[in-house]
């Protein structure tokens, strides 16, 4: 792909981001509001803006790579079509009776998010599976006929099938999508056995039920933006990037549209792995902060964490459970309600309590001065002295320094008999010990420590945040890169054609089905590289897992299994690999326990070219200097002092700074610390170290 | 508020973190169904007097308080003067512990050089403590499994190897039993560790200081909370099916310008089976309703929990001595929060909800082989189930889902992958939800039997059967439950019973109670229920 012109196309919720990458790898970008109506309107403006302002000829680019929200806000906002779920008889509640539990302990008033199908919606018939595949109640195609008939007259225009064991044995699900197709052509099919063959009814109906839901829409959808792209002359090959953070056709993606959830803040993960790759830091901690939330994610070998299901529409301050579960392979990140919109507030133990509620775009932070009088962790930034109130992200916004101030006297400052600046120094201290703590926990969670971790920070607030973050975590070293904020459409442009099939299929170190599991690898296989060649011809790696745990357990890890099928030794290395596995994450292993293998995974990838790598050097050449200085709160130091204020344009490479310095650029704000050191590098990202108070570096 | 404060805010923020980490390390390695599914487990970090400073978020409302009194109990019983870095100690005596056997609590001491800071402490159920295995049937708590009293499992980094081998020998799954003892230790080791980094990173000796502005600031919103009811007595009786003959449980509840005190006398007398509540379960649930009610936000820690105190006479159901069976407290334990709700509802009127199904609808199985010529291994199988939780003044109940229990529900084809069962029905109950302007939370049926040759032996353990949930300012009682079998016999609530081979068993939730009068329901919530077929 090197050598070619390439766009990339974020739709947020907020903005709809747009790259052009030129043969030799440089870049320009564009930011427009997002066209929720039509967001296909902000890209084709965009793309044609970006191709005029860069005199390139729409004809001349190779790919366009498109992820978006679309997907996402279609499920929380409800939008989708008129859909049915039709299920075995005895399971029509599995997606509203949940886990039966409350995702909040201490609230009585706890509302649980209603289902995405209601229950008048949701059909049965009579045929039924054991845990095996096998048969125990058979199909009836005459009951099939009539519940068609009914699905006919209520005028459904998609229909999810999850029958119970299906991930087993797909043939009543494949029968009944046949006999519906047949007679009702127009109407879309989604299966389970098909759209996500995991074992756990709940996740899988829950994520069948969501594919046939926004089906329709983002169907006509992607029609419509390759239609009218072709009508602006840009007649090459249109992809999608998904939730796992690869890309695939716009024919998979129209087919499995619940893929596409969550794609845009994959690319911000690709993108972290990118330079992490290109700096040689294998062990990375990807910090995105935007104006509602923080989005932490791990890169490891330069490989964002993945998981196999995630949450959509979290309703609850991001609390688990609390939202939708859909079973995807997606890149693993922990989001917390911290950005710059955040809304700080006192609760009854006089705690200052920031978020998850945000003051969005509009109102905005006080400072907007558009309406808001809530205190948000922007107004801190702007009392501190970390924002300069004309200096504030590409928009024509000037921050009001007053109206924040009093903001923060109202919502924080006399509730607690503070002045403003100590409230501010209390907000700006909550949301970056939330943070902190939101990495903390999530490292426990996938059993890391963070300790050696290079943080890469992108998103127009993380910079402003990211020193001190790095402090609170122990951090060596902090980038912050050029293009921080379109930095997600910039990860579209790295991402190679992937596609991960997963399926439940359940087996024991004690009796190894070697048939089975064979099988079931060269089917996943099959299926994902069918996905992949859609996209290209490129070499590609195949990389396949499987879920174990000992015998009694409920949570699986992740064991990498070698290529080639399973002999008759199967059984003995796999449980050596899981052993080792296991004491890598918990410390320690047990002995003479059964270990079982639960489901499996094989991913298929384009071969990317390694990005060149960049030696990071932490020693300045010279030193900037910069005539113009303002007062900033420094939390190590617990007070105010003379910062430097530096153009990050004006950086040469090899040019350092010392803290306390602001680093400003039209979209974000890079704060140091008074232990704070930074060294723009040759290809324009700032690295950041730091020196323990005696001066030595650290 | 001066910026000292601020710092403190900060360090108990971070604290709160570090015992979530200390948490979900136990989480993620505990082999206990209930555990890991359901989230019964507890961890917390305690001040050098043994006085709880911070408990993890997640955890069961049946821990809280709990877990929090275990602790002084270890440093009595070790001794001060006996207790060294390097240490571990261990119980799971019911009346210093959790109140039942199951539950195994490790206590950790935290040093920094010579001297004792602090304690990290955790609670999880395990799969088996020996005995006649987990069940209402035994007559004495002697008979319900080995009793470890408060002893070192690890004393100066040296492992008890005498006391491991005590419980390899005394348990069944000794390798999952020990396995989860282990991790209970390496999770309050994981507290430990980060809690000195801490203790490094903002250059404190101790936790003392931050012990002491956490508690006054505690203890003051706690106080200001329990404002909201006024002072006076308040009393309420509640009927529950039992394990043999209906139990009354009422509870007296005096609020005062200190606290909450509520006296359990006029409660039925113990029972014969081991549905017997030690107070100091009794104590969590009570409290667990006070804190959901008047004070959601408040963190659980020793200012929290000091001001909510409980009384019993001797023998009475909700204060269990020893020797009392007590394997299954839970059954009962868990109708005290809508017990002690329903006496504050009168001045509480806008928060206290209905009574709900309360008790969870449990199945645990034996399966075993239906015929002699054709031996099978037996499979032990667990289910959680709950029936619908009372209407709230304003929204309705929840449909089949746990109140006041924590627990969470099992995948049906993950256990269709563990045992000869088949759940062939699983679904909503209609029409069992209490009428009212807030209609209560739906109970579910569930159909189910054994497969593959097998037979089920198991104790029933279902509540309000006889006694269905009341409802509250003018709503109807949820349905009762039900339990028979396909062909019609009809099944006892308690007691072991067998689902033969080619029977299935059927079992209908209780709902919950409704909330004020049915005629002021709002017309669309009402013609809503007829179109969802949540009433017919």
């Amino acid at each position: 792909m090197a050598g070619s012109l390439r766009i990339g196309a974020d739709v947020g919720g907020t903005f709809t981001d747009i790259v052009l990458e030129h043969h030799d790898g440089s870049f320009v970008s564009t930011k427009l509001l997002t066209t929720h109506d039509a967001p296909e309107r902000a890209i084709l403006d965009g793309i044609s803006e970006i191709a005029r302002d860069a005199q390139v000829d729409l004809a001349d680019v190779s790919q366009i790579i498109h992820g978006t929200t679309l997907a996402t806000n279609a499920l929380i906002e409800r939008s989708g079509a008129p859909t049915a779920l039709v299920t075995t008889a005895g399971f029509r509640d599995v997606i509203e009776t949940r886990t039966e539990s409350r995702f909040e302990q201490y609230d009585l008033n706890i509302v649980l998010p209603p289902p995405l199908i209601e229950r008048k919606d949701r059909h049965v018939v009579n045929e039924r599976l054991n845990a095996r595949g096998d048969v125990l109640v058979p199909f009836d195609d005459a009951e099939a006929h009539a519940l068609i008939d009914r699905l006919d007259q209520t005028g459904y225009e998609s229909v999810a099938v999850g029958f119970i064991h299906s991930y087993r044995n797909g043939e009543h699900e494949r029968r009944f999508r046949d006999l519906l197709a047949a007679a009702l052509p127009d109407v879309s099919v989604s299966i389970s056995s098909e759209v996500s063959p995991q074992m756990r009814e709940y996740e899988r109906f829950n994520t069948v039920c969501a594919n046939a839901y926004i089906r329709p829409l983002m169907a006509s959808y992607l029609v419509r933006l390759r239609d009218q792209l072709r009508a602006r002359g840009a007649s090459c090959p249109l992809y999608m990037i998904h939730s796992g953070g690869g890309l695939m056709s716009v024919e998979s993606a129209a087919a499995f549209p619940v893929r596409l959830v969550e794609s845009g803040p994959a690319g911000g993960a690709i993108f972290a792995a990118d330079l992490a790759a290109r700096y040689g830091r294998d062990r990375v901690l990807s910090f995105d902060m935007g104006g509602t939330t923080a989005k932490i994610a791990m890169v490891e070998g330069y490989t964002p964490q993945t998981a196999k299901t995630f949450e959509v529409d979290r309703t609850a301050r991001f609390k688990k459970g609390s939202g939708m579960p859909v079973s995807i392979p997606v890149i693993e990140m922990i989001e917390i309600g911290a950005g710059g919109g955040s809304i700080a507030r006192v609760d009854s133990l006089g705690q200052i309590r920031i978020g998850p509620n945000s003051a969005g775009s509009e109102p905005g932070p006080a400072a907007y001065n558009r309406g808001g009088a809530d205190a948000t962790v922007t107004d801190a930034n702007l009392e501190l002295g970390r924002l300069h109130p004309d200096t504030f992200g590409a928009t024509d916004i000037d921050l009001s320094p007053a109206l924040a101030r009093d903001a923060i006297t109202g919502s924080v400052g006399r509730p607690l008999e503070m002045d403003p600046f100590t409230a501010a120094v209390g907000i700006s201290e909550v949301v970056d010990e939330n943070m902190t703590n939101a990495a903390r926990v999530h490292a426990v969670e996938n059993g890391k420590d963070l300790t050696g971790f290079t943080m890469i920070a992108f998103g127009g607030g993380a910079p402003m945040h990211a020193s001190r973050l790095i402090d609170k975590l122990g951090l060596d070293e902090l980038i912050v890169p050029p293009g921080a904020g379109v930095g997600s459409a910039i990860g579209f442009l790295r991402a190679p054609f992937s596609y991960e099939a997963i399926r439940s299929f359940y087996t024991t170190t004690a009796d190894f089905d070697v048939d089975g599991t064979n099988q079931v690898l060269a089917e996943l296989a099959e299926e994902a590289h069918s996905f992949v060649r859609e996209g290209t011809d490129a070499e590609v790696t195949i990389d396949r897992q499987v879920a174990m745990r000992y015998k009694g357990q409920g949570w699986e890890i992740p064991v990498h299994l070698d290529a080639g099928p399973f002999d008759e030794l199967a059984a003995e290395l796999l449980a050596a690999k899981f052993t080792k596995a296991y004491e890598e994450f918990f410390g320690r292993a047990i002995d003479d326990l059964t270990i079982e293998a639960v489901s499996w995974a094989v991913r298929v990838s384009s071969v990317q070219a390694r990005p060149d790598t960049v030696e990071l050097v932490a020693e300045p050449d010279s030193m900037a200097t910069s005539s113009a200085s303002r007062s900033m709160f420094d939390p190590s130091t617990g007070a105010s002092s003379e910062a430097a204020i530096i153009h990050r344009s004006d950086l040469d490479p090899g040019q350092g700074v010392i803290g306390p310095a602001v680093i400003i650029e039209a979209q974000t704000t890079t704060v140091l610390g008074a232990h704070h050191r930074c060294r723009m590098q040759a290809d324009g990202s700032l690295f950041i170290t730091r020196i323990d108070p005696s001066g030595d570096a650290s | 508020m001066s910026g000292q404060e601020l710092h403190y805010q900060v360090m108990w923020n971070r604290l709160i973190s570090v015992v979530e980490e200390q948490a979900l390390t136990l989480v993620r390695t505990a082999f206990s169904t209930s555990v890991r599914e359901a989230g019964d487990l507890s961890a917390g970090v305690f001040d050098r007097a043994g006085r709880m400073v911070a408990q993890a978020v997640t955890g069961t409302p049946g821990h809280v308080n709990t877990m929090a009194a275990a602790v002084a109990h270890f440093i009595n019983d070790i001794g001060p003067e006996r207790i060294y870095p390097g240490d571990v100690y261990v119980t799971n005596d019911p009346w210093k512990g959790t109140g039942h056997l199951h539950d195994i609590t490790v206590t950790t001491p935290v040093f920094t050089g010579d001297e004792l800071i602090g304690f990290f402490a955790s609670t999880a159920h395990v799969v088996d403590v020996g005995g006649r295995g987990y069940g209402p049937d035994a007559r004495e708590v002697y008979e319900e499994g080995l009793r470890i009293p408060i002893l070192k499992w690890v004393e100066r980094g040296e492992l008890n190897h005498d006391l491991v081998t005590i419980v390899r020998q005394n348990v069944r799954e000794a390798d999952q039993v020990v396995g989860d003892i282990h991790g209970l230790a390496a999770c309050n080791e994981t507290g430990r560790r980060r809690l000195l980094a801490m203790l490094d990173e903002f250059d404190l000796p101790d936790i003392e200081a931050l012990a002491t502005f956490i508690f006054d600031r505690t203890r003051k919103a706690t106080l200001d909370a329990l404002q909201s009811v006024p002072q006076g007595t308040y009393t309420n009786t509640m009927q529950v099916d039992g394990y043999d003959e209906t139990l009354t449980l009422a509870a007296t509840i005096d609020v005062t310008d200190s606290g909450m005190h509520a006296d359990f006398t006029g409660t039925s007398p113990t029972s014969a089976f081991g549905v017997n509540v030690p107070l100091t379960y009794a104590q969590a649930y009570f409290t667990y309703g006070m804190l959901v009610a008047l004070a959601p936000e408040l963190p659980n820690n020793f200012a929290s929990l000091a001001p909510f105190t409980v009384s019993a006479p001797p023998g009475v159901i909700l204060n269990a001595e020893h020797p009392d069976p007590v394997a299954v407290r839970h059954v009962i334990g868990h109708f005290v929060t809508d017990l002690c709700l329903g006496a504050v509802a009168t001045v509480l009127p806008d928060v206290v909800p209905a009574e709900g199904a309360g008790a969870l609808w449990n199945f645990q199985a034996s399966a075993r082989s239906a015929s002699k010529t054709d031996p099978k291994p037996p499979v032990e199988l667990l289910m959680f189930n709950s029936g619908g939780t009372g209407a709230r003044p304003t929204i309705d109940g929840l449909t089949a889902t746990a109140f006041p229990s924590g627990v969470r529900t099992m995948s049906v084809e993950a256990t269709e992958q563990i045992g000869p069962i088949i759940i062939w029905r699983k679904e909503i109950r209609p029409d069992s939800g209490g009428a009212g302007r807030q209609r209560g939370g739906l109970g579910q049926t569930i159909e189910l039997g054994p497969a593959d040759g097998y037979l089920f032996e198991f104790s029933a353990m279902f509540d309000r059967i006889q006694n269905p949930a009341r409802g509250r300012s003018g709503g109807e009682p949820g349905a009762p439950g039900a339990v028979y079998l396909d062909d019609g016999t009809p099944f006892a609530g308690k007691g072991k019973q067998t689902v033969p081979a080619d029977r299935r068993l059927i079992l209908e939730l209780p709902g919950g109670g409704g909330f004020g009068d049915p005629a002021r329901r709002d017309p669309d919530a009402a013609a809503n229920d007829q179109t969802q077929g949540y009433v017919t």
